[in-house]
């Protein structure tokens, strides 16, 4: 279907799925029950989980397929973003020009800054793409301030010109008059689930894009682009040029940057100058690494691992610990409390660490390793009873 | 005809003459040996017809065009397919994805965006890989991982991935180096079959006295750098200077 193969195909239904039901999957507990601060169904945080899955699904094309590891790559994240800012202060609310404009900044952004560090490989890459990166974040705060609003951030004012805001249409990020922040509640009982117009928005651009990603693996160009990983010197002596292959690699992972800039600005319209940040750029390859370089849905489920985490041990606070371990002696709770509260709230990254160092020793190959191991163990105990069948596991998805 | 003319091409490393004067003529649909002690020179010799290295001086001819200043994927793409002493091959890649490789980069160019056309879909350019693999012994091992093969197969492997590209020049550094006899003797026979098969001119370095009596039409001795003969084997064989030189008294 659509010009994948079965396997292909199937996954392609399954992230479908995922992204249509995510409200109700987000939403396992009862509103009112404890455990509801688990739920992850918010508009907003639905709205990061497509967002950055675009963002890593594109760092992966690059990674993954080529093995360069950029460690700028938050700085087309923010130019998209400031891209969509600007059309909406200067045409309009409706998001569609913003994010085309974005995409295709970032992809001119990234075509420059990829002609130049891509003279240089390994660490040396890393290292320049890191400095471009800083160099766009330290100018945006700086001499850009024009262009970027510096410390404020980039916002619309009243006073904007948005020459082609009609008198009627929403005073918010729309498509075409559909409200981005709209949100629709169904209440089942206890349940209840948010349908976000933004959400859903982002959701068809992140299976877009996962589907093109798909195609671009199975491509002879995605060949070209793995054999880059796998050994450059013979692929020079095959009548290779390499360059041209990285840099497009480059710009198009480029590209899928801006377009999850630009749906930031959409869904929140604001833009400032520490989405360019160095720890952003880091951000996308924990997610790309956490969920498996290399492989096609790890980097959607690496991008939702890091934000569900962030947001729920982010809003856990003392007084929650507490009540969960009020059971225990008086003294035996704030001990363990205390151990405890430095691991969540603003403390979430040192779990984020700890986390992350189990599944690169443990996982190598990342949540999509862990998912292939536990469904091979789970077809060879299904299959012990019946019949004794190969059970070799493919080492892609 | 000769396909590479090779003159006056001299290469310092530091201080070290690694080659002096070389002048070097392969004819057309020949093979042509170049044998020499270790540190002769002869992958330094290598190295220069294909843009790895340039010479200090001298000029280096494939088929009337110079060679020198192009970069590796230009000599290629005009005829030249190289096997590196060490394997070069894709380890991270399976067989068959090996072997596409080249044929795509014969057939598109060194450089094309085909970003949205399927690989699997290309059933011509899969029958070719699958064609080249049979003939080099290996069509049971199309999916398994390069890297996990055996020494021999990986140099099979890399001589029909050159082949694959159809080039007027094959180079060869080493081909049975490492290799079991029986293995040697398969290679042998692959690269005699080549030749009688195809339109294609080879040059190989090789240490192994059998396979480069079983093969060659033309022998170089390089020593130091420069030639010391360039004969018919039947004269090299009894060449007191080589004999001297370089083979000593095994023949
Ligand atoms: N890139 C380099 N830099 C410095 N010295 C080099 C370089 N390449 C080769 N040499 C030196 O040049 C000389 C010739 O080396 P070369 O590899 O051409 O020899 P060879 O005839 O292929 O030997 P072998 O049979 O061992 O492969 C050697 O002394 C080697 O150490
Ligand atoms: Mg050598």
């Amino acid at each position: 279907m659509l010009g994948l193969d079965r396997k292909d195909t199937r996954l392609l239904i399954f992230v479908v799925l995922l992204a249509l039901c995510a409200p109700f999957l987000l939403n396992p507990f009862p509103t009112e029950s404890a455990m509801a601060q688990f739920n992850a169904g918010y508009p907003d945080l639905m709205q990061r989980f497509a967002i950055y899955g675009i963002f890593a699904i594109g760092f992966n094309i690059l990674f993954g397929l080529t093995g360069y590891l950029s460690f700028g790559h938050a700085a087309f994240l923010g130019v998209g973003s400031y891209s969509t800012v600007w059309m909406f202060k200067l045409l309009s609310y409706n998001i569609v020009p913003g994010i085309i404009l974005s995409v295709i900044v970032a992809g001119l952004f990234a075509l420059l800054i990829g002609f130049i560090s891509l003279r240089r490989s390994g660490i040396y890459f890393s290292i320049l793409t890191l400095a471009f990166a800083q160099m766009s974040f330290a100018l945006a705060y700086s001499v850009l301030t024009p262009i970027t609003n510096g410390e404020t951030g980039l916002q619309v004012y009243t006073d904007d010109p948005q020459y082609l805001q009609s008198v009627g249409s929403p005073n918010v990020p729309n498509l075409f008059g559909i409200v981005m922040r709209d949100t629709y509640t169904l209440d089942v009982g206890a349940w209840s689930f948010d349908f976000n117009n933004g959400y859903y928005f982002c959701a068809i651009l992140m299976l877009i894009a996962f589907y093109l990603s798909i195609r671009i693996y199975r491509s002879p160009f995605g060949l070209m682009l793995r054999a880059v990983k796998s050994n450059q010197q013979r692929m020079n002596y095959t009548g290779l040029s390499t360059r041209p292959y990285t840099l497009a690699a480059f710009v198009i992972s480029g590209m899928y940057a801006g377009l999850a800039g630009g749906l930031l600005a959409s869904m929140d319209p604001l833009a400032g100058a520490e989405r360019m940040q160095w720890t952003a750029s880091g951000e996308v390859v924990l997610m790309t690494i956490l969920g498996g370089v290399g492989t096609l849905i790890g980097p959607i489920l690496g991008a939702g691992f890091i934000k569900y985490f962030e947001n729920i041990f982010s809003k856990i606070n003392d007084a929650t610990l507490h009540s969960w371990f009020g059971f225990l002696p008086e003294g035996l709770e704030n001990a363990v409390v205390w151990i405890l509260e430095h691991f969540v709230g603003a403390g979430w990254h040192l779990t984020l660490g700890l986390l992350f160092m189990l599944v690169v020793i443990f996982l190598p190959g990342g949540l999509v390793e862990g998912g292939q191991k536990l469904a091979a163990f789970v077809t060879r105990r299904g299959s012990d009873k019946k019949d004794k069948t190969s059970g070799s596991t493919e080492p892609a998805e | 005809m000769s396909i590479l003319e090779v003159k006056n091409v001299s290469k310092n490393f530091g201080g070290l003459k690694a080659l002096s004067n070389v002048n070097l003529s392969v004819v057309e649909n020949t093979v042509h040996a170049i044998i020499g002690p270790n540190g002769a020179g002869k992958s330094t010799l290598l190295n220069c017809f294909v843009g790895k290295l340039i010479p200090d001086t001298g000029s280096v001819m494939f088929d009337g065009q110079s060679v020198l200043g192009r970069h590796p994927f230009e000599i290629n793409q005009m005829g030249i397919s190289r096997v590196f002493q060490t394997p070069e091959i894709f380890g991270d890649l399976t067989v068959i994805e090996n072997m596409l490789i080249p044929i795509f980069a014969k057939r598109d160019g060194s450089f094309r965006m085909h970003a949205l056309e399927t690989v699997a879909n290309e059933a011509e350019i899969i029958e070719q890989a699958e064609q080249v693999l049979e003939e080099m012994n290996m069509a049971d091992k199309l999916h398994m991982h390069s890297a996990a093969l055996s020494r021999g197969d990986k140099r099979r492997l890399e001589i029909g991935m050159c082949l694959s590209q159809e080039p007027r020049l094959l180079l060869l550094d080493e081909p049975t180096a490492g290799m079991a006899r029986a293995d040697t003797n398969n290679t042998i026979d692959l690269l005699k079959r080549i030749k009688d098969e195809r339109d294609i001119t080879i040059a190989i370095i090789e240490h192994d006295m059998h396979v480069v009596f079983s093969l060659a039409e033309r022998i170089t001795v390089l020593a130091q750098g420069t030639p010391l003969v360039e004969d018919t084997p039947e004269n090299i064989k009894i060449h007191p200077k080589v004999r001297e030189a370089y083979l000593g008294e095994s023949v």
